[in-house]
């Protein structure tokens, strides 16, 4: 059994991100692993350690993003390798997918990838469904819990999150998933495993190693400015009353005033 | 000149940062508060290894280095002193006692099982009456064919309730000239025959901690269980406090780290004369002193930890680092109390919980008066490092690392 988590860093969620008045974004100085991913490694590693499996984590990213890798040896996968190449820079979600499922490709043995929910920076989760459609596997978003893998039958039943209730799901394999934070809880990297990524020489494929083609990776969408939320203002008023009722009533009418209600 | 700390050192740190931040920085105030100790503390650094960090992994442990133990120390400690008093007791004080002056069959029975964290080891020098002086101890050791009985009474021990073994020193010859000649050493289990222990109420700091006596009557311990020779205790005693000490100093280190990162957090929120207190000049030099206190202390005890690794006697810059880390860590949260003005008097901040914590470590494991002696006699002359029969070993990375 062979599972690969797709991971990268992510702007500290403590930090304070500045839209500048170019339109580009101040993400802070400090990257942490997209929180999210943080439950994605996990069960990599969990399903690993209970189908005596192989763990594998993926980035596709500039040397920003070893860390986020660097964490998921630590935490327990058995290896991790970085996808960039020049042709990379500036690409586009679809850009993205592609080098994850070629990489994917490459180690070919894989039975089934996961992600974290979404992005925390730019809270975007389209690069998992494009990584399935590029796989041509099948995708189950929002996981809760993976009720059972059989790697033999080549069968995958899951907990779906959705707006309406858990949804299970069986699906055949190589899958796609991607996890919300009900499914484990994240571990801490052990101090064993820290030595090992410590040490670790993490391979780097390019695109020609992965035989992608820089046109391929060439953005078909482009980012052209982002914009401050309108600040909100607000203001403070107490409503006085005698009573508890006194003071629910007046609150009433001054809602349906503000036409709150 | 390498000031670097390695990946596996930031990795660590950062590990045991998110281990007291998510885990004990929530509920940390309600357990202070109830002077009761969180009985899943212990556990947790067990099963997450940092309770046999710098150990050798062929002793169970992590096979970290010297400086690793310190950045634990700090994160511990930056968030509550009850924590890093564990890392004193289990590991500075026991721990690497075993590790440099056991014998392999008592690294095998007491280190091994204490560095993976299934057993809790705790330090038993100070009684009663016999605290700034261990040579007044009065506890007994009375050697009857294979077992020593021992008697007497300890005071101020961490984790006396919790701890499985215990390092105590007993005096196996009451009239030895000069006195501390006559002192030995004895690792005892908490459930030997007449062993009694209870905590201590009523401390001003560290209520989260456990803290208590111990009692010995007529306690039968075998001699294989006497660490070192007889007559060797005194300077066990005193190569121990090498170990403790470092970590007490490294966990001040975090304490002023607390007290400087809630300040500023603080003074970048409150407003008085229309601008946020971090620009009053007041206020900024009291942030820059605990700045300057941090860094000086620091780099202090990464020194330490630096001849630790070395393999290098570190005793005078051990206690120069506890004694200054300590000191500076006192006027930090006093400085951090006043900044925050009458809310830092409650404890609806943290940082009256870091006053009175703070006030703790300039006492125990030598006090500020005593380290000054220390450096005092190095200075004039007074004092000298004799070589030991056992020496910490120089931290050897091969070594560490290979499962033995």
């Amino acid at each position: 059994m062979h599972v690969v988590v797709v991971t990268k860093n992510t702007p500290d969620t403590a930090a304070t991100v500045t839209v500048k008045g170019d339109g580009t974004i101040d993400w802070g100085d400090s990257l942490v692993v997209n929180p999210w991913d943080e439950y994605a490694i996990t069960e990599a590693v969990l399903l690993k350690e209970a189908h005596s499996g192989k763990a594998t984590v993926l980035t596709v990213g500039t040397d920003e993003h070893q860390e986020a890798l660097k964490h998921g040896l630590a935490i327990g996968c058995d290896q991790a390798i970085r996808v960039w190449d020049g042709a990379l820079d500036g690409c586009d979600s679809l850009g993205y997918a592609e080098a994850v499922a070629a990489a994917i490709r490459k180690l070919g043995d894989v039975d089934l990838v996961i992600f974290g929910r979404e992005l925390a920076d730019i809270a975007t989760d389209q690069h998992v469904y494009q990584v399935a459609r590029k796989l041509g596997w099948t995708m189950l978003g929002y996981v809760a819990k993976i009720q059972a893998l059989d790697v033999a039958a080549r069968s995958i039943t899951v907990n779906r999150l959705t707006e309406y209730g858990t949804q299970t799901v069986r699906s055949t394999l190589p899958a796609v998933i991607s996890v919300v934070k009900d499914i484990n809880e994240p571990k801490y990297p052990t101090f064993i495993g820290i030595r090992k990524a410590a040490k670790a020489e993490i391979p780097v494929w390019s695109a020609a190693d992965l035989g992608l083609d820089a046109a391929a990776l060439q953005p078909r969408t482009q980012q052209l400015r982002y914009q401050e939320l309108p600040k909100r203002e607000g203001t403070v008023e107490i409503i006085e009353g005698a009573t508890a009722q006194e003071k629910a009533a007046k609150l009433i009418d001054r809602l349906i005033e503000e036409k709150v209600l | 000149m390498d000031f670097t700390l390695s990946e596996e050192h930031l990795m660590a740190q950062q590990m045991v940062r998110d281990f007291a931040q998510k885990e004990i920085a929530p509920t940390i105030k309600d357990w202070d508060r109830r002077h009761e100790t969180n009985p899943a503390v212990l556990p947790r650094m067990a099963e997450l290894g940092i309770l046999g960090i710098n150990i050798p992994v062929r002793y169970g442990g992590q096979g970290f280095d010297y400086i690793t133990l310190a950045l634990v120390c700090e994160e511990l400690e930056r968030v509550d002193t009850s924590l890093r008093v564990i890392m004193s007791v289990h590991m500075g004080l026991n721990s690497m006692a075993l590790l440099q002056w056991g014998t392999e069959e008592q690294k095998q029975r007491f280190l091994v099982p204490q560095a993976r964290g299934e057993k809790y080891a705790a330090y038993a020098l100070t009684e009663p009456d016999a605290g700034s002086d261990p040579v007044r101890l009065r506890s007994t050791a009375r050697r009857e064919s294979d077992v020593y009985i021992l008697n007497g009474e300890k005071m101020w021990i961490s984790l006396a309730t919790k701890a499985h073994n215990i390092l105590v020193f007993a005096k196996t010859d009451p009239h030895a000239e000069p006195a501390h000649k006559g002192i030995t050493a004895f690792m005892i289990t908490r459930d030997m025959k007449g062993v009694t222990t209870g905590d201590i109420h009523g401390k001003l700091g560290v209520r989260a901690g456990s803290t208590g006596w111990i009692a010995m009557q007529d306690v039968e311990v075998p001699v294989e269980n006497r660490i070192g020779e007889e007559g060797e205790g005194f300077y066990i005693a005193m190569s121990c406090l090498d170990n403790g000490r470092y970590t007490v100093g490294a966990g001040a280190v975090g304490l002023i780290r607390a007290c400087l990162e809630d300040s500023v957090r603080y003074a970048n929120e409150r407003v008085t004369f229309g601008q946020k207190i971090g620009h009053h000049q007041l206020i900024k030099q009291k942030i820059a002193y605990m700045q300057q206190w941090y860094d000086a202390a620091r780099l202090l005890v990464l020194r330490a930890g630096w001849m630790k690794n070395m393999g290098q006697r570190n005793t005078r810059e051990t206690a120069v680092a506890k004694w200054f880390a300590t000191d500076m860590s006192v006027k930090a949260a006093l400085e951090a109390v006043q900044i925050h003005g009458a809310y830092g008097f409650s404890d609806e901040y943290d940082v009256e919980r870091y006053l009175r914590n703070a006030k703790g470590a300039v006492i125990y494991e030598g006090s500020s008066e005593i380290q000054q002696l220390i450096q005092a006699d190095y200075a004039l002359g007074y004092r000298k490092d004799r070589p030991l029969r056992c020496e910490l070993p120089a931290y050897d990375p091969e070594f560490w690392q290979n499962e033995g």
